[in-house]
């Protein structure tokens, strides 16, 4: 008996590790709903701590699409959005979910392709041109297909040249991953993506994908965060998310945006920098 | 290959040094991990065992749920966790969703088929061939169960051991309702996701090794401690 008794101790010690739990001390903290693009090219790892180390207050990131993003904010499960969607947006808004939005930073999508550039698109200005040559080249496209900002962009864009993707043939590729995915599958397959300037600048594996096309007014990229309404989220954190909100739209928090550079290069620009 | 060179390569240089990094995701990975198995343990091997020996009606159906329940998709269980814990959701006042807590709560769902259908099959097999004699000695069936689970103790231990393996590896659960928060959430599974959509390929594969020599070493340390009861 006394073997069994060892035997069952044996089995059920990992239990004490419960009471260790490794969640840290109580320091206060919000839940930040945000995109992989802000979170994975860095930007709010280098922000965020400067916010922390004046307030107290910690911010934990949960990285999604827009859509998913907001989604996540409408259940109640975050203090405060950062999301890149205008008509995503507005519908949020609309719902009685958001209380204020506000555009703290901008920077711009990309074409991105192939160096050996197929569908010859390469320094094209018009964004709409380029996709038209590369629906008619049929040559890869990887498309997100996540309900995320950038897949909503991509969207506009075809139906802004009376083009369908769902009647688009096999080199339509919907992936339905995020940013990286989606570079990722278009570096293995040589395909053309659409993607925004801050995930393209940090990622690591583009093999022989470079910028095709650039510069296009359409293709802006705008963040906005967005406080909830306190009357249908009344559980959130408000003030301390609020104190977020105004930090990032401050002098302070606007000039930590521009300060974040890879490689020389600032990767979003202040709402306040002139738009080309 | 040379991906996997500079993996390797990386992973040597991140135990070498200790990360410290790397060290706290491994132990929030082991903490969640193991909670879950202390937790599915303790209900799937008395569950297990009960369903070996005890006759009742609706037995059989019990089983080919357990059975069936082996091949419950992560993901399916992450969101269903995700819409209970949530704000909105039924358990949303608890405040655990986006916690290590909740990534406990889903490897535990999805580790006890696994721990009460093995031990199930295993003790089976016990009972068939030991029981008959348990019942001459005079001895209950619920007093036989210790001297059935320690006769039965290889089979269990490889239960015990396929459950952790099922926690240890898993993402689609625990990136859900975790959220993979930098310092809180992130395990190693969720890491390597987050490495990969980054396109740091060789340092998510780095920490696959990672993962995988952990894997390793706690295999080998079970089997080393069941060599030497087996001994004594």
């Amino acid at each position: 008996m006394k073997s069994l008794r060892l035997l069952v101790l044996a089995f059920c010690a990992p239990l004490a590790l419960l009471a260790t739990s490794p969640a840290r001390a109580q320091q206060s903290f919000i839940v930040l709903a945000s995109t992989t693009s802000v979170d994975n090219s860095g930007l709010l790892g280098h922000i965020l701590p400067i916010f922390t180390k004046k307030t107290g207050i910690a911010v934990r990131v949960i990285a999604q699409g827009t859509g998913q993003a907001l989604a996540t904010a409408s259940h109640g499960d975050a203090d405060l959005v950062l999301v890149h969607d205008p008509d995503a947006e507005a519908k949020f808004m609309a719902d009685g979910d958001g209380l204020t939005r506000r555009e703290i930073a901008w920077n711009d999508f990309i074409l991105v392709g192939p160096k050996s550039d197929p569908a010859k698109v390469s320094g094209k200005k018009d964004i709409l041109e380029a996709l038209r040559a590369v629906w008619n080249a049929q040559v890869p496209f990887v498309s997100r297909g996540d309900k995320s900002g950038t897949d909503a962009l991509e969207k506009r864009l075809w139906k802004a040249d009376n083009l369908d993707p769902a009647q688009a043939g096999p080199w339509y590729k919907d992936i339905g991953g995020g940013m990286g995915a989606a570079l990722n599958a278009a570096a293995a397959m040589d395909a053309y993506t659409l993607s925004d300037r801050g995930t393209w600048l940090s990622f690591n594996n583009r093999q022989n994908l470079v910028i095709v096309v650039q510069g296009d007014r359409r293709l802006l990229n705008y963040y906005d965060v967005i406080q909830l309404d306190p009357k249908k989220h009344p559980n959130i954190k408000r003030a301390q998310a609020k104190q977020l909100a105004d930090w990032l739209a401050s002098q302070e928090g606007q000039a930590a945006i521009a300060g974040y550079t890879v490689g020389g290069e600032k990767l979003f620009h202040p709402e306040a920098d002139p738009k080309p | 290959m040379s991906d996997f060179g500079e993996a390797f390569a990386l992973a040597l240089d991140m135990l070498a040094r200790l990360d410290a990094n790397l060290l706290s995701i491994v132990y929030l990975s082991l903490w969640v991990s193991l909670s879950a198995l202390a937790i599915a343990t303790c209900l799937g091997l008395p569950a297990g065992t009960a369903l070996a020996i005890y006759r009742f009606p609706g037995r059989g159906v019990l089983v080919l749920l357990v059975n069936a329940m082996l091949g419950l998709p992560p993901v399916v269980v992450g969101l269903a966790a995700y819409l209970l814990l949530s704000r909105a959701g039924p358990l949303g006042s608890f405040g655990l969703l986006f916690t290590p807590g909740a990534m406990v709560i889903v490897q535990t769902v999805l580790v006890l088929p696994i721990i009460a259908a093995l031990v199930h099959r295993a003790m089976e097999e016990t009972w068939a061939r030991y029981g008959h004699e348990f019942q001459i000695l005079g001895a209950t069936r619920r007093k036989a169960i210790p001297q059935l689970l320690l006769i039965g103790r290889s089979p269990v231990l490889t239960a015990l051991l396929a459950g952790f393996g099922r926690a240890i590896s898993e993402v689609g659960a625990i990136i859900i309702v975790g959220g993979n928060i930098a310092g809180v959430t992130r395990t190693m599974t969720t890491t390597i996701v987050l490495e990969t959509s980054k396109g740091n390929l060789a340092l998510a594969l780095a920490l696959g090794i990672v993962l995988i020599s952990i894997s390793i070493a706690i295999n080998g340390l079970a089997f080393a401690l069941a060599a030497r009861r087996y001994a004594s």
